[in-house]
């Protein structure tokens, strides 16, 4: 496949790897952050930490959109989708995603009209072919994906669609990197940046991380190569006492993002004065919502929707592991009680989540996979 | 959710100005190229695609440029690895 | 959904389960560590993360449990879910010998002949597809299931559930796809069943086909669990074309490519294999749950880790695309004419002796 097998070339793996060894101060411990969901499924399936020297450790941040949303934020969306004419369209990711009574996976089969889309504009397809039913769209991720809403709600607007809504649980990067370079629980000295959510809003809002917290910064692809010379390009700034914000993705990153993006999304949408985040708490301005000139598109305007703050459960520890505090393998119940086929927490159900990533492909004896390639290799 | 995947623009949806049929390993899909609107890809070209949406163009020049570099890297490499084993201190 | 007076939910729930959950590994861990300190104490690995890495293999080899109070799709997609629920369930209350081998086939010893005898039922949608239809499925899949297990097949039953309101000519049509399977193949379809329901239910029409064949006296022994280190898996071609084919036939995603199913009986092929190498330990056809899931069971029943080359495993690069549109690993993706034959000869071995995976697009 164009554009991406290039970037997946081992040899020039372990070159890029010797590069960022060779970059390593003696002594000196660096902690990195991959902020986004994507990465952390990258690192973990291409096993990139083996290709980094001891001295460097990958941290995994909040960035996906599924593990942050909080369980009352799902127990509101079953709700919705419990009225009779209503049918709820979801991306796969949230299908499994648990709340206080089961997930959509489980009302589906309870006999819900749940239904998985891929895009928002099928959303739309299912609201035209069923004029008497109410469709509710169950919209999340972060500024990658508000667009794709905005254009939606747009699209629907000018067909007049009266029987299309949306439950906005859009978030946005910036707020939670800030929150986290703010947490006393972490000294991180650079941050991989979010890939995809850049080519929307750019790479100029994080100049803040490296002029006001000195930290550098790459917006880094998906492919095991680009991640390897983002860390690499890290790296070089540390040695030479740079903090800049760079581009590695600039074949799909624009310095200044997508302004027609931007440009729907201030049409349809505005921030929040708060939002609650899954382990991180309430952030201020930190997600969005229909404005008003399209609330007849907005499900918490046109249903009555709970609004209960529902805790994690106790011996949830999706919280700590979002902020990068813990290592999946480091929460109390991870791999027993709670596994893919029965996830407690977010972390383990997205396949985005850090738990997931590491369950599905880091999970393995290193030292017997290492013998093994000996052998095969012979 | 961050995934995007590369495909190749084949040819616009007639009657449809927003849309545009893509190619992705030999797997074509209709997408919407709506927020392209300000520099509107042409067939043949390359875009990131998610959840149905064409979300940014992918720069050929600047694809090639982070090849460059990586090629670079590994013959750097190779040629180091070379030294190394010619060079035998005994 | 009720809530209570303070907001937080009532009737346990989720919340429920989670402690229960929790107290049953905490008791489970506990008795294990009680076992062990009689045996007499193995050093715990130094490394933290491996000590976690330990504690989880141990709850994984643990009885499953079926924790769900209704069934879902998962039940049927052939993974982790639909294995639980058969062990949970079916083994759990048929107990017996011959079952447990949970084999592709039953191998029965009667009166001095020794049978092979499987049951598959297909619920395909949609029933026409590019490269065949829910007949060819019906006869093929069962045909495979006997062929993996070293057997000759040579009866089929064929059982039809109808939806008031499907057209005879369908019907029509679906019968003479599976007569001209089962003349391919070798076999002749001898017994069968009609029913008819109504309409909304059964898709169409849903089949179920079960099969006997004969084990020569001679057939090596076969089975997953034989399996051993240093032996190769192979595959006799491109994966995931079925599963894809099926996905973009359903016409929901707006996605077409070029591509078509790979349903073809497999006893010649098997003959082959079985005739060039007596090293042959274990064949499968992959299905649901595809190649992956084979593998999996390798490895469970036979106690053995299994190393894959990713680069060794043909995918059609259309195959590959589709898969990377809809964020599915190929691996995991229905095939229904491929062997996955456990040898422990070198492929560079039975390369030379002339039986090379047939090469695909």
């Amino acid at each position: 496949m164009r554009f991406v097998d290039e970037f997946r070339d081992a040899d020039k793996a372990r070159a890029l790897s010797a590069k960022i060894t060779a970059l390593c101060e003696p002594g000196r411990q660096y902690k990195l952050m991959e902020v986004c969901g994507g990465h952390t499924h990258t690192i973990y399936k291409h096993g990139l930490e083996d290709y980094l020297p001891e001295s460097i450790t990958l941290v995994h941040g909040p960035g996906c959109p599924v593990c942050v949303i909080p369980m009352g934020r799902v127990d509101d969306a079953m709700h919705l989708a419990s009225a009779e004419d209503v049918i709820m369209t979801s991306f796969g990711d949230m299908m499994r995603v648990p709340g206080s009574h089961g997930s959509f996976f489980d009302a589906k089969a309870a006999g819900t009209d749940i239904r998985m889309v891929y895009s928002p504009l099928d959303s739309l397809k299912i609201a035209r072919q069923n004029p008497d039913k109410r469709v509710v769209f169950m919209a999340i991720g972060f500024e990658t994906t508000a667009p794709s809403t905005a254009m939606t709600v747009l699209r629907a607007a000018a067909e007049g669609l009266e029987n299309f809504s949306v439950f906005c649980n859009h978030v946005t990067i910036v707020p939670a990197i800030k929150a986290i370079l703010d947490s006393p629980d972490l000294r991180l000295d650079g941050f991989i940046g979010p890939g995809h959510v850049s080519t929307v809003i750019g790479c100029r809002p994080y100049e803040f991380i490296a002029r006001d917290y000195g930290k550098p910064v790459v917006t880094a692809g998906f492919e095991p190569l680009d991640i390897l010379q983002s860390i690499y390009m890290l790296m070089l700034q540390l040695s030479q006492g740079r903090s800049e914000v760079e581009n590695q993705y600039s074949r799909v990153v624009p310095w200044d993002g997508n302004p027609v993006a931007l440009r729907v999304i201030g049409q349809t949408m505005e921030l929040r004065p708060y939002f609650e985040w899954r382990g991180l708490g309430f952030i201020s301005h930190s997600a969005l919502r229909m404005r008003p000139e399209y609330e007849r598109f907005d499900a918490e305007v046109l249903f009555e929707v709970p609004g209960v703050r529902v805790a994690d459960p106790k011996a949830c520890q999706c919280g700590e592991v979002l902020k990068g505090v813990l290592k999946p393998w480091e929460c109390k119940v991870f791999g027993t009680a709670c596994t893919p086929e029965t996830p407690i927490g977010t972390c383990m159900v997205s396949p985005e989540g850090a738990c997931a990533a590491y369950y599905n492909f880091g999970r393995m004896n290193r030292n017997r996979v290492n013998e093994a390639l000996k052998v095969i290799s012979r | 959710m961050c995934l995007g995947i590369p495909g190749e623009l084949i040819e616009f949806v007639p009657d449809h100005p927003d849309l545009a049929k893509v190619d992705v390993s030999g797997v074509k899909r209709v997408i919407n190229v709506g927020l392209l609107a300000d520099d509107m890809p042409k067939p043949g070209e390359w875009v990131l695609i998610h959840v149905g949406f064409a979300l940014s163009k992918i720069d050929e020049a600047e694809a090639a440029a982070a090849l460059e570099f990586l090629e670079g890297i590994g013959q750097a490499y190779d040629d180091e690895l070379a030294a190394l084993q010619e060079s035998r201190i005994e | 959904m009720s809530v209570g007076e303070d907001g937080t939910p009532v009737g346990g729930g989720r919340a429920g389960w989670v402690a229960e959950a929790l107290r049953e590994h905490e008791e489970q861990d506990e008795r294990e560590r009680h076992d062990h300190a009689d045996v007499g104490r193995r050093p715990l690995p130094a490394d933290r993360e491996q000590q976690v890495l330990d504690r989880i293999d141990r709850a994984r080899r643990r009885r499953p449990k079926v924790r769900e109070e209704r069934i879902t799709m998962s039940h049927g997609a052939g993974g982790k879910a639909t294995q639980t629920l058969i062990e949970a369930v079916f083994l759990d209350t048929f107990r017996n010998p011959r079952l447990e081998q949970l084999e592709d086939a039953a191998r029965l010893d009667i009166g001095g002949a020794r049978l092979a005898f499987t049951t598959d039922s297909y619920v395909v949608s949609p029933l026409f597809f590019p490269g065949g239809d829910i007949g060819d499925l019906a006869v093929n899949g069962t045909v495979n299931d006997l062929s993996v297990s070293g057997a000759t097949p040579l009866y089929l039953s064929a059982g039809f559930i109808l939806e008031e309101g499907f057209p005879v000519a369908d019907l029509i049509r679906i019968t003479e796809s599976m007569q001209a399977a089962a003349a391919v193949a070798g076999v002749q379809i001898v017994t069968g069943d009609t029913k008819v329901v109504e309409k909304g239910k059964a898709d169409g029409c849903y089949i179920n086909t079960a099969g006997v064949g004969l084990i020569a006296q001679d057939a090596p022994e076969l089975g997953v669990a034989l399996a051993r280190p240093g032996d190769a898996i192979i595959v006799s071609g491109c994966i995931g074309d079925h599963g894809v084919t099926i996905m973009l036939a359903r016409g929901e995603l707006d996605i077409e490519a070029d591509l078509q199913s790979d349903t073809a009986p497999l006893n010649d092929l098997v003959r082959s294999l079985l005739a060039a190498t007596g090293g042959v330990r274990a064949l499968r056809d992959a299905t649901r749950g595809g190649v992956a899931t084979i593998l999996n069971e390798i490895a469970k029943s036979a106690d053995v880790g299994v190393l894959v080359r990713e680069d060794a495993i043909p995918v059609r690069t259309e195959v590959r695309g589709a898969s990377e549109l809809l964020g599915i690993d190929p691996m995991y993706v229905a095939c229904e004419g491929r062997l996955v034959a456990v040898v422990d000869e070198t492929p560079r071995l039975l390369v030379q002796s002339g039986l090379a995976g047939r090469a695909c697009g």
